[in-house]
């Protein structure tokens, strides 16, 4: 494989881990943290939604971020034909 | 069938699964040892690490912290299932696309250093064995409770089996023993909890019975408001601290979550797990099943810690909220005074017990040998509090001791489940503790036989030698971790808090370093691993073990939450150091460049 091929692979490649770990950092740090107390305000099904991202929401979330993630990856190994 | 026959049944009958796919799937070289040959699927890799990684401490203790301590105990749970996603998307790939044996072999290879892999190994050695006596002891703990051995030789009991599976199938044993174990563990943990949240709500699913509404037939003052709405007004009213908010300033609960997640990420016994899948692929999408077979219980815990305080709130009081007479109060509540992890002192003089906010005894209940009272029959405590409480917060005092440790194996109990399903809880908790302990025992042996003694003292030693240490090592380590686990150090938890912060702040930025910048020498590694190390060991030193006090907190962040502050510590002086010395030489970048793209992963390599 051609360095420049091999840079673009890598740019792209750290691009979605950002763009996954902010919505980690989010639904964790920030709901489940820095705006439980805000979030706590809104009741939805008998939870107070920043307790509910603090114990359950944040797991459902990291649970679609790594399926999400892994499709995205095998998708960007066959656009650069790096896959195995 | 009595419950002891069933319990000796169900957790005789897993042991014997165990031994059997043992001899079954027995290591035959060096690689099938440390990595179970590399060609595990991703699937059952998954459920391996979920059960390697679901220790006692998930499945007897967790429950019990967030039924106590609410809001507070979150950072558990997002902490300990959010580091996989660190794990996925910043280690794992690019480690099984390195394709050794061991953490330190990547420490050592990418910072082409000898003191660096030492370093290493001195790490994973400490944290490994901190960790494993907490499960020895767990596993004492079920035997005694459940098949009325003493604590000590239910360590035995557990040393022989682990000794088992593990010294006979090194990786490739515990990899396929663990899979069996997390099926046995899960069935364990949902059916009580199942059952538990349907009694109080009349839902299935405990994930959804947390936010539904609360049965008249449980109490008809709490009858249709939601769950956590009844906890949070009968705890307030009880004196305690709301339920669903928190004690604890924002900035620690962030820099405790931080730590739990990247200290999860960092642990060598969840990372070599993903050595052992063929492709960088699959080790992407093993991290993923992996979170899945741990949600299933980690979203099953709030509820069980939610519902299982109501009820046990429900049961003490009573459904008036006056407390329940002594003679009436159930048979598990017996039973677990009998064991010593639950106790009564009748403060105010009138027969029944009562549970508030306060601590009714002066630290844990100090038990009059096996003396009861004359006329009730309630064992005898010599430490009773003072019995003051303040009238305008609660209606009495606390006369009750609850160890945090029995809310979910005494659950099937409160919930009056049948015989089968405490044994099987008993079963399942056994799994638990011996599915992490292998999985530790298994990354010591390893230290030392690949990286101390091949890699380091003797490096001309054949393969069948090196086999032969590894066995030796896990041998010798299960001895010690046996000794820990007959003499546990005072302080569990705070050891453990210590093997998280010491892991966030010495493994992950390292690792993390290494595949991210290719700049990073061995100058910059060892000067950044050494800071974070020392820094973490002696704040967490000074708070949990020289009588630091909460004034003193740097920013206000706890003991727990210092590992954060550590792994900073150690970014901050691996940049600087490695900006002031020479690049590392050029085939080091040569492999970082290469780590970063998937394909050519092939088995894991030995040299």
């Amino acid at each position: 494989m051609k360095e420049e091929q091999a840079i673009a692979y890598w740019k792209e490649n750290i691009g979605l881990i950002l763009r996954y770990l902010a919505i980690w950092f989010v639904v964790s740090y920030g709901c489940g943290i820095l705006f439980v107390d805000a979030l706590n305000s809104i009741h939805l099904f008998g939870f107070k939604l920043g307790f509910w991202f603090a114990q359950q929401g944040s797991i459902y979330v990291f649970l679609l971020l790594l399926v999400l993630y892994a499709r995205s990856m095998s998708a960007l190994d066959q656009k650069y034909d790096v896959h195995e | 069938m009595s419950l002891d026959v069933l319990t000796y049944l169900f957790v005789g009958a897993s042991f014997a699964l165990y031994i059997g796919i043992a001899i079954w799937a027995r290591a035959g070289s060096t690689k099938e040892f440390y990595v179970a040959g590399g060609g595990v699927n991703p699937v059952a890799n998954g459920m391996a690490t979920a059960a390697d990684w679901m220790s006692a401490a998930s499945f007897i203790s967790l429950a019990g912290i967030v039924s106590f301590a609410g809001y507070d105990a979150s950072g558990f749970l997002m902490g300990w299932t959010g580091g996989y996603v660190m794990l996925a998307m910043l280690l794992a790939p690019y480690l099984r696309k390195f394709g050794k044996f061991t953490v330190p072999d990547f420490i050592g290879d990418r910072y082409y250093s000898s003191t660096a892999r030492t370093i290493a190994v001195i790490c994973v050695i400490f944290i490994s064995f901190t960790y494993i006596a907490g499960q020895m002891r767990g596993t004492g703990i079920v035997f005694s409770r459940f098949l009325h051995v003493d604590i000590d030789t239910g360590v035995l009991i557990g040393m022989v089996i682990v000794f088992f599976y593990a010294v006979m199938g090194g990786m490739k044993g515990i990899t396929y023993t663990q899979v069996a174990q997390y099926c046995v563990l899960i069935f364990a943990y949902t059916v009580p909890a199942v059952f538990l949240v349907m009694n109080i709500t009349g839902h299935i699913l405990p994930q959804t019975g947390l936010g539904a509404t609360v049965l008249d037939s449980v109490n008809p003052a709490w009858a249709d408001k939601p769950v956590l709405v009844v906890l949070d007004e009968v705890v307030r009213d009880l004196g305690f601290h709301e339920y669903t908010t928190g004690t604890k300033t924002t900035i620690d609960m962030f820099f405790i979550t931080a730590a739990l997640m990247a200290g999860t990420a960092g642990l060598p016994h969840v990372i070599v797990r993903f050595f052992t899948v063929p492709t960088v692929k699959d080790a992407r999408s093993s991290a993923g099943w992996a979170l899945l077979f741990i949600a299933i219980l980690y979203t099953a815990v709030p509820a069980v810690g939610a519902v299982g305080r109501l009820n046990l709130i429900n049961t003490i009081n009573g459904v008036d909220g006056q407390g329940t007479p002594y003679a009436q109060m159930p048979k598990w509540f017996k039973n677990w005074e009998t064991s010593g992890l639950l106790a009564w002192y009748d403060h105010n003089g009138d027969g029944k017990v009562q549970y508030a906010a306060g601590s009714a005894f002066k630290g844990k209940p100090a038990f009059d040998g096996e003396n009861r009272g004359e006329e009730l029959k309630q064992r005898l405590v010599t430490n009773p509090s003072s019995g003051e409480f303040d009238a305008s917060k609660q209606p009495f005092a606390n006369e009750v001791f609850v160890d945090r440790d029995i809310m979910v194996l005494a659950n099937p109990e409160i919930a009056a489940l049948p015989d089968w399903v405490i044994a099987l809880v008993a079963a399942g908790a056994v799994a638990a503790a011996l599915s992490t302990a292998a999985g530790l025992l298994l990354v010591i042996s390893t230290a030392i036989s690949h990286d101390l003694l091949k890699k380091t003292l003797k490096p001309d030693i054949g393969e069948k030698q090196e086999l032969l240490a590894a066995r030796l090592a896990s041998v010798a380590a299960i001895c010690v971790a046996g000794y820990f686990g007959l003499n546990p150090p005072g302080y569990v938890a705070a050891i453990v808090a210590l093997a998280f912060g010491l892991a966030a702040a010495s493994f992950f930025p390292a690792i993390l370093m290494g595949i991210f910048s290719k700049r990073m020498n061995k100058e910059g590694a060892i000067a950044g691993m050494v800071v974070g190390l020392t820094t973490t060991m002696a704040y967490i030193v000074y708070f949990k073990f020289m009588g630091g006090t909460k004034d003193q907190w740097f920013l206000g962040i706890s003991a727990e939450g210092f590992g954060t502050v550590g792994m900073l510590l150690n970014f901050a002086v691996a940049f600087v150091v490695s900006n002031m010395t020479p690049p590392p030489p050029a085939e080091i970048q040569a492999i970082v460049e290469d780590i970063r793209i998937p394909r050519g992963a092939g088995v894991a390599q030995d040299h």
